[in-house]
């Protein structure tokens, strides 16, 4: 299988089998992604990072990534320092860069942007988020993450909480396990539940989702809590986010009745949604998955750049 | 109605297209979905409201003198998803077709998403593809999020 010159646009244009192909890759760019094992696989490749917006780990984990494998890295992590500033056009600022560069990893605003570049550029793309739109290498590493903790990513309870209705992250996540076959169980405050396209479309294919305010109502039957923050700007009432919040914290005494094998994982940053008393317990694995990343990315690089 | 009523509305063309049984109040949508501005000189006739015995109304357009290619026959579908092509030739209909939903629709319509990145000053020519006919859903090849029957017919 080969996955040399392609984009990295959205999950739906990879395969299940391409995807487990990346997943199989990765675990042997564990070691290097460590700095435990050195690497020269990518040495004289140039990445363009495109940060149209701003991103901590997105960003330095695909340049950690890059440079791992002995890439060099050129780009932005804000528009304001680049000609975008001065009015050139995004297809444009593609054409220009591709000529310096092996691979463009973009993150922009407007959603299609990373598809608009793909379309511009002879060389690789790959969306490091577009709006409210995709964030495939984000959702890979969530899925990578279960896999490595729980040793598949197939059949497992898989629970998404908190703001299910703006998160880019868990609409991604939703389509990515469904089409896994794990079963979706998705808790979230009234208000911000699960856009009813999504839930209808998953339904429709014949998955399963059950939907519930409730957490201690599900979380006995969960292998994977996914937690999302509930952000204060999305209510309209303080006192309302003030009890939805205190509802929909985990801390440890949330998990008394949870599989002691459950794995929490949080797409961060956090905010207060996980207590920090939890970081040190063997459910965390939301570091775990912020490593993860630049493995998933390492594997993604090196296929595309062949 | 009277046969001297009916012809009175309408006469018989000679040589063009006819496009029948559009969907009634969307004769004007045809029009700007064909791009036909009445700029050229040629003759054509629009009919709004006229009885129809298959929906109770309908719209008719005639267009004198030319013959629609299969392209601008299948984006009629998207306005009038009912409507029949007759191509006339020496007042005869030499051919009869009914539209029919091309996969992807490129140009015509803009998305529905102000977040997508066709709605910019961007070289991105709104382009999508068909999930449902009836009602018209379409899913923008850029953002993926669906323009609807609703949506879309407020834009023409």
């Amino acid at each position: 299988m080969r996955l040399k010159g392609r984009d990295i646009i959205s999950l739906e244009d990879l395969s299940n089998e391409e995807i487990s192909f990346i997943f199989n890759t990765a675990d042997k760019f564990e070691p290097i992604a460590r700095g435990k094992k050195k690497s020269s696989a990518l040495a004289g490749k140039v990445m363009a990072a495109l940060f149209f917006e701003p991103s901590t780990r997105t960003r330095l984990s695909f340049e950690s990534a890059m440079q791992r494998l002995g890439g060099n890295v050129i780009g932005f992590a804000e528009p304001t320092t680049s000609s975008i500033a001065k009015g050139e056009t995004l297809a444009d600022t593609i054409k220009t860069v591709e000529k310096y560069s092996d691979v463009i990893v973009i993150r922009h605003p407007k959603m299609g942007a990373a598809r608009l570049a793909a379309e511009v550029a002879e060389i690789p793309v790959i969306n490091a988020g577009d709006g409210a739109g995709h964030h495939p290498t984000q959702t890979m590493l969530d899925l990578y993450t279960i896999r490595k903790t729980m040793g598949k990513f197939k059949n497992l309870n898989v629970g998404l909480i908190g703001d299910l209705k703006y998160g880019r992250t868990v609409h991604s996540l939703a389509y990515a396990a469904s089409r896994f076959n794990n079963k979706l169980f998705l808790i979230s405050p009234l208000g911000l539940e699960m856009p009813r396209e999504i839930v209808s479309d998953l339904s429709a294919q014949g998955k399963e989702v059950s939907e519930t305010s409730d957490l201690p109502e599900v979380l006995p039957q969960l292998d994977v809590l996914y937690v999302t923050r509930i952000q204060k700007e999305r209510f309209s009432d303080p006192v309302e986010y003030a009890k939805v919040k205190n509802t929909y914290k985990i801390e440890l005494k949330t998990l008394k009745t949870a599989k002691p094998t459950l794995c929490i994982l949080h797409p961060l940053p956090r905010v207060d949604e996980i207590s920090s008393e939890l970081d040190s317990s063997p459910y965390a694995k939301y570091f775990d998955q912020v490593f993860y990343g630049v493995v998933i990315r390492a594997a993604i690089l090196s296929l595309l750049l062949g | 109605m009277g046969k001297v009523e009916k012809e009175l509305r309408v006469s018989k063309i000679k040589t063009g297209t006819v496009i029948d049984h559009i969907t009634s109040g969307k004769a004007l949508a045809v029009l700007r979905i064909l791009n036909i501005t009445g700029q050229t000189g040629a003759i054509i006739s629009v009919l709004m409201n006229v009885p129809s015995k298959m929906h109770g109304k309908k719209d008719v357009i005639k267009v004198e003198n030319r013959k629609l290619t299969e392209e601008e026959v299948n984006k009629i579908a998207l306005a009038a998803p009912d409507a029949t092509i007759n191509i006339i030739k020496n007042f005869k209909v030499t051919e009869k077709k009914s539209v029919k939903l091309p996969e992807f629709i490129e140009g015509i319509i803009k998305c529905s998403n102000p977040g997508c990145i066709t709605n910019t000053s961007e070289p991105a020519i709104p382009r999508f593809r068909i999930v449902s006919k009836t009602p018209v859903n379409l899913r923008c090849v850029y953002c993926e999020r669906i323009t609807g029957e609703k949506e879309l017919l407020a834009q023409f």
